[in-house]
């Protein structure tokens, strides 16, 4: 049956609630309303009022009293309506939810979801296309997931949930709407393993959440000019798997990361700092970077020319094989 | 549509501040806030504030000497603290900032093991689950909103337990106390901000925090009651605090409570307070002592004797001992500790900085 990321998340919110009565969901409009982009829809229906529950329009409220229901024995799956949005929430995340398991010594567990619909390429207004991962990546406590897949958005969904670590799951808005052929329950790799999408022999291209699919584009373009990709769907960020990373590096000797956060200190830094690092003899050329600018998010009718596509990701790669 | 039917004067602070013992432990009686305590309860509320006193004053000796980075006293506000936290049953939970001694002290928590923050030697030392005491909190105002997620989860799991939070009279600018008072009313939580206005953010005073006729005039704002008592009133601070808690666990909500009282000691051992506060304004703030007016009460009430005052300073003493034995020196753990809890699961962290730390301790001869 096809369905969309956007179901698919659903449904794992719909499962993970009908296992465990202790995961509540909130947010601003996720209950009657069902959420802006209707993930939470009709949860509130099928599990009252006490299970999901509209708040204030607070998003520091939101995370802070998610996190006194975690130490209460909850397990929170908070929903921040858009990725510009999660600023006002930056203390309490990096600040509680991040290290309170630490300064705690691990007695103070807290299974916090919190659920992020991020990136751009829907034609939204100032604010509402962010890619603010590197923020959550950089913190130490917090796990960071992003799907590529509706398959991945249930089961690492679903990982993510039943998790006593704190996530950061960022949703990439653009792909709500991607459709897959699959049945649900599906039980896809841990989140914590990166995945090849896409076996290739000279150029490694490692992207994750709104790029996978941009990548797999590529790779099927870039086949024609007689290059052979292989995409590498990070889907952590946080940890991210050195190793799957590495092995892909050795098969092709050319790495390319892609993603539409801007350049500069973003996951691409640490990607290419780890591969020269530890696969420097493996290299044929410099690590490279398709991603966006290093400007603030361009207003809708600009966005075109600031996001990553595939002819950038194939500028790259001709780049590359030029060493 | 908001509820036409309330009427906002039924949130307003009353006139005057609930005030019982005068500086000369003269006793006012007040029905709305009756004291119901026996002779122990008013001998172990002296007590308690004593033992406060002196651990606070170890804490700031052994900064002195070298032994904690910075401490931040209590000093002045033991009545706020003791009373407030005493009105609190066992089960019932204290969201503390960083200054919260005297309600530590209530529930039992290790004294010296409080005071690991302020060596460095770690970050916490109790088991909130043990005390139902929270990690102390140092971002101003923030763990206003545990309070109260905890508070709205004991209501989900119909648990009639009340959440209490302290902060502080700056601590009401900021933006959390706003949103966890907002959740609060809306959610109906059994959640008790309890404000310790002790008149000073730092260095910089009430008149400049706020322009609301009082702290407890915002409450007003969130659909919630604001109370003021007089913060060095113990007996005051303990029937106000006791009326909210009553109230939380039948049900009708929360409440924001505004304890007037003095930061007697600086902000902390880094401050340097004589740069924005007189020796008189600190010469009259003393003469509303909130211990000397406890032990005036206790001695009209023939409740204070020779025998109660050597029992409560000899265990002040050996609790201010046990501090200073408990934290002296005390050494750091395994620096290798600082991986163990960042994550439960940590499969696929830290990898090679482990190896990192553990080749550098061995080179210095550490490990």
């Amino acid at each position: 049956m096809a369905i969309t990321m956007a179901q698919a998340i659903n449904q794992a919110l719909h499962d993970a609630m009908s296992e465990d009565e202790r995961v509540l969901v909130f947010g601003e409009d996720v209950g009657r309303l069902g959420g802006v982009f209707r993930v939470t829809d009709k949860l509130q229906e099928n599990f009252s009022e006490d299970r999901c529950f509209d708040t204030p329009l607070a998003e520091s409220g939101i995370i802070g009293t998610a996190i006194g229901l975690a130490m209460y024995g909850f397990r929170p799956v908070p929903e921040m309506q858009f990725d510009g949005f999660t600023y006002p929430a930056f203390e309490q995340i990096v600040s509680h939810l991040a290290k309170m398991p630490n300064r705690s010594r691990g007695t103070v567990k807290l299974p916090v979801t919190i659920r992020i619909p991020y990136g751009g390429g829907i034609g939204a207004v100032e604010h509402h296309s962010e890619s603010p991962e590197a923020y959550w990546a950089h913190t130490a406590g917090l796990k960071v997931f992003t799907p590529g897949t509706p398959e991945d958005a249930y089961s690492m969904m679903r990982a993510a949930i039943a998790m006593d670590d704190p996530v950061i799951f960022l949703e990439p808005k653009r792909r709500y709407w991607m459709k897959s052929d699959t049945e649900l329950p599906v039980e896809t790799e841990p989140p914590h393993k990166a995945v090849v999408r896409r076996e290739g022999s000279d150029v490694s291209v490692f992207c994750y959440g709104p790029m996978v699919r941009t990548a797999m584009e590529a790779a099927e373009a870039a086949a024609d000019e007689g290059w052979s990709l292989e995409v590498v769907d990070l889907r952590s960020l946080s940890p991210l798997d050195t190793p799957t990373m590495l092995a892909s590096v050795e098969r092709t000797g050319r790495a390319i990361v892609v993603h539409e956060a801007a350049q500069t200190l973003g996951m691409g830094a640490e990607i290419a700092a780890r591969i020269q690092e530890q696969a420097f003899y493996s290299l044929e050329a410099p690590v490279l970077r398709a991603t966006g600018y290093d400007t603030p998010y361009p207003p809708a009718k600009l966005e075109e020319f600031w996001l990553p596509d595939v002819d950038r990701i194939l500028d790259m790669v001709e780049r590359s094989l030029s060493y | 549509m908001a509820d036409a039917a309330i009427d906002p004067r039924e949130f307003l602070p009353p006139d005057e501040p609930v005030h019982l013992l005068d500086p000369d432990g003269t006793y006012h009686e007040d029905p709305e806030h009756p004291v119901d305590l026996d002779d122990a309860g008013l001998r172990e509320l002296y007590r308690l504030m004593l033992v406060t006193r002196k651990v606070d004053r170890e804490a700031i000796n052994l900064q002195r000497q070298g032994q904690l980075g910075v401490y931040a006293s209590c000093m002045g506000q033991e009545a706020a603290q003791v009373g407030s936290a005493y009105a609190l049953a066992e089960e019932d939970w204290i969201f503390p900032s960083y200054r919260e001694l005297g309600a530590a002290l209530v529930r039992q928590v290790d004294a010296a093991g409080l005071l690991h923050l302020y060596r460095g030697t770690w970050l916490s030392d109790h088991d909130p689950y043990k005390h139902h005491f929270g990690l102390m909190s140092i971002p101003i105002g923030t763990q206003a909103l545990h309070a109260t997620g905890f508070a709205m989860g004991a209501r989900l799991d119909n648990n009639p337990i009340v959440t209490m939070t302290y902060f502080g009279d700056g601590g009401t600018s900021e933006g959390d106390p706003h949103e966890a008072m907002t959740f609060a009313g809306v959610m109906k939580s059994p959640v008790i901000f309890f404000v310790q206005n002790n008149q000073y953010a730092i260095s910089v005073p009430l008149e400049k925090q706020t322009a609301a006729p009082t702290l407890a005039h915002k409450a007003v704002g969130y659909g919630l009651p604001g109370r003021r008592c007089d913060g060095n009133d113990v007996l005051a601070t303990y029937a106000v605090t006791k009326k909210a808690v009553d109230r939380a666990r039948a049900g009708e909500g929360p409440t924001f409570i505004e304890a007037l009282t003095y930061r007697m000691e600086a902000h902390t051992t880094s401050d340097d307070p004589s740069r924005y506060r007189t020796q008189a304004e600190l010469d009259e703030a003393a003469t509303t002592d909130p211990i000397a007016r406890m032990r005036n009460f206790l001695q009209q009430r023939d409740l204070y004797d020779s025998e109660l005052e050597d029992a409560v300073e000899e265990q002040a003493k050996e609790v201010a001992t046990y501090v200073r034995a408990g934290i002296y020196d005390a050494p750091h753990g395994d620096p290798m500790e600082l991986f163990e809890h960042v994550y439960v699961d940590p499969t696929g962290y830290f990898e090679g900085q482990r190896e990192q730390l553990r080749a550098e301790l061995d080179a210095n001869g550490e490990g």
